[in-house]
């Protein structure tokens, strides 16, 4: 029960967010599919791939999935894989795991997409006390974005820190046993690493 | 306003698996070893990092695979693949091996589907399309300088598309190549000066501002880097989002930390880290 799960939608590559957690030598495992899901602590939603394709490998495992959620598994999203928390998305036409409410939209047409490159969050003084993910990460923090979409969510309360490219929108979403960040912490650095040892230390408790 | 940071990105050369260009830092060992100097870098502050395969033979290919695996596992910031990449096949290989983006130049020109083909299956943002370019005048050879000048004012001289590691002309002009690119699913340009490469003299800051005009993704320019004032001319006078550089960091010139420092100076917007 030590073991933190990848899930594989058969789409990408997750080699990066895998050797991520193995350099914090985290025991994780690739599944491509949820049957067993009890078997882990933790589950990871990567971030590669279209909303679609990926909805569709998931959506066989969605009760098994929101049943883990009720019975307090923590879940992390990565960018597509904290879009598809939501209800739906501008990217695909199935609808999301609706996890959390509120939809997916794209970036708006007056600003270079996909938003790629290092891009500063912003942290409000009151989600920085309370948060998990942002432990010891300061306002202004750079991190790594690839992505032409950002969530919207209906409840403003899941969100703890943001970030600006045309519009603002939330760059880390907490609620619960939900994690999700717009942008890719395996690939933002020092900084980065330390979000995702934050997300292990939380589930070691 | 859209400050994204202006990245910095130096680039290793790699031939049969091992870094070529002497580069002697005191934290590497060894100094051929691709993973120690991605490490290197990565600490040091690097935004992304380019490896470019220069093997020439075909035998040595899956080397470069074997490297971007074990250059994955030991980074955790993006980094492009470029060199001798030929077809899906090789392109996937490599993205599977961990890389975050891979750069076609020869191939993209010979086939140009392939940007298209690339940007469908893996997406725009994995695609970066390398443009080696140098000045060249529309006919004729041998002009004398003067000639030269006046041919430039009359607007005969352009900037042309080479191939084959800046071996053979195309004929093409590096501006309308960099739209085309753009308009079948390019998702960044690594533009290289032919002219500037190895002077260390400065960027191609007219080159870089005319493609950057010409198009709306990402451009890095390459090529003349000597000295953080030239990175700062760069982000000063065109709309380039990146600078690569590769001997000033490898002979130990500057750190990227100190070329960061002096652009935060001066006002660039830059990951301090």
């Amino acid at each position: 029960m030590s073991k933190i799960a990848i899930f594989d939608y058969g789409a990408g590559n997750i080699f990066s967010i895998k050797v991520a957690f193995e350099r914090l030598c985290a025991d994780v495992e690739v599944i491509r599919s949820m049957d067993n899901l009890d078997l882990y602590k933790a589950l990871i939603l990567p971030g590669v791939g279209n909303f679609d394709p990926a909805m569709k490998s998931i959506m066989p495992y969605k009760d098994r999935l929101l049943e883990a959620i009720d019975s307090g598994m923590p879940m992390l999203g990565i960018c597509l894989g904290m879009e598809m928390l939501f209800e739906r998305s501008e990217e695909g036409t199935l609808p999301g795991l609706s996890i959390l409410a509120g939809e997916v939209v794209m970036l708006p047409r007056s600003v270079k997409i996909p938003h790629m490159g290092w891009n500063r969050l912003r942290i409000d003084a009151s989600s920085s006390n309370s948060s998990v993910l942002l432990n010891g990460i300061e306002d202004g923090t750079w991190m790594y974005f690839v992505h032409s979409y950002h969530a919207r969510p209906r409840d403003g309360r899941v969100v703890s820190a943001r970030s600006e490219y045309g519009v603002e929108f939330p760059a880390v979403i907490e609620h619960g046993n939900i994690f999700g960040t717009q942008f890719h912490p395996e690939k933002s650095g020092s900084d980065g690493m330390h979000m995702l040892t934050n997300f292990l230390n939380h589930i070691k408790r | 306003m859209i400050l994204l940071a202006k990245r910095i990105i130096p680039c290793l050369d790699v031939d049969k698996g091992r870094v070529v260009k002497g580069i002697h830092f005191k934290d590497i060992r060894d100094a051929g070893d691709p993973v120690e100097l991605a490490k290197h870098y990565s600490n040091d502050c690097a935004d992304e990092l380019v490896f470019l395969d220069i093997t020439a033979s075909e035998e040595h290919r899956a080397t470069m695979v074997e490297v971007v695996k074990s250059v994955a596992r030991a980074i955790d910031i993006p980094f492009t693949v470029g060199g001798g990449i030929r077809s899906m096949d090789d392109a996937r290989a490599i993205l599977l091996a961990g890389a975050d983006k891979v750069s076609v130049n020869t191939a993209a020109v010979k086939n140009p589907s392939l940007i298209t083909e690339l940007k469908d299956v893996f997406g725009k943002q994995c695609v970066v399309v390398a443009i080696d370019a140098k000045r060249s005048i529309r006919d004729g050879d041998g002009e004398r300088e003067m000639e030269s000048k006046r041919k430039r004012e009359r607007g005969e001289i352009f900037y042309e598309v080479y191939i084959y590691g800046g071996k053979r002309p195309t004929g093409m002009d590096a501006v309308e190549w960099a739209r085309r690119v753009e308009s079948l699913g390019a998702g960044e340009l690594l533009l290289t000066s032919i002219d500037k490469d190895g002077t260390k003299d400065g960027y191609d800051l007219e080159l870089t501002a005319q493609v950057c005009k010409a198009v709306n993704i990402p451009v890095i320019a390459s090529g003349g880097a000597g000295g953080p004032e030239h990175m700062l001319a760069l982000f000063r006078e065109t709309g380039a989002d990146a600078a690569l550089a590769a001997s000033i960091f490898h002979y130990g010139e500057y750190t990227v930390r100190d070329v960061k420092r002096y652009l935060k100076d001066n006002g660039v917007e830059v990951r301090i880290c």
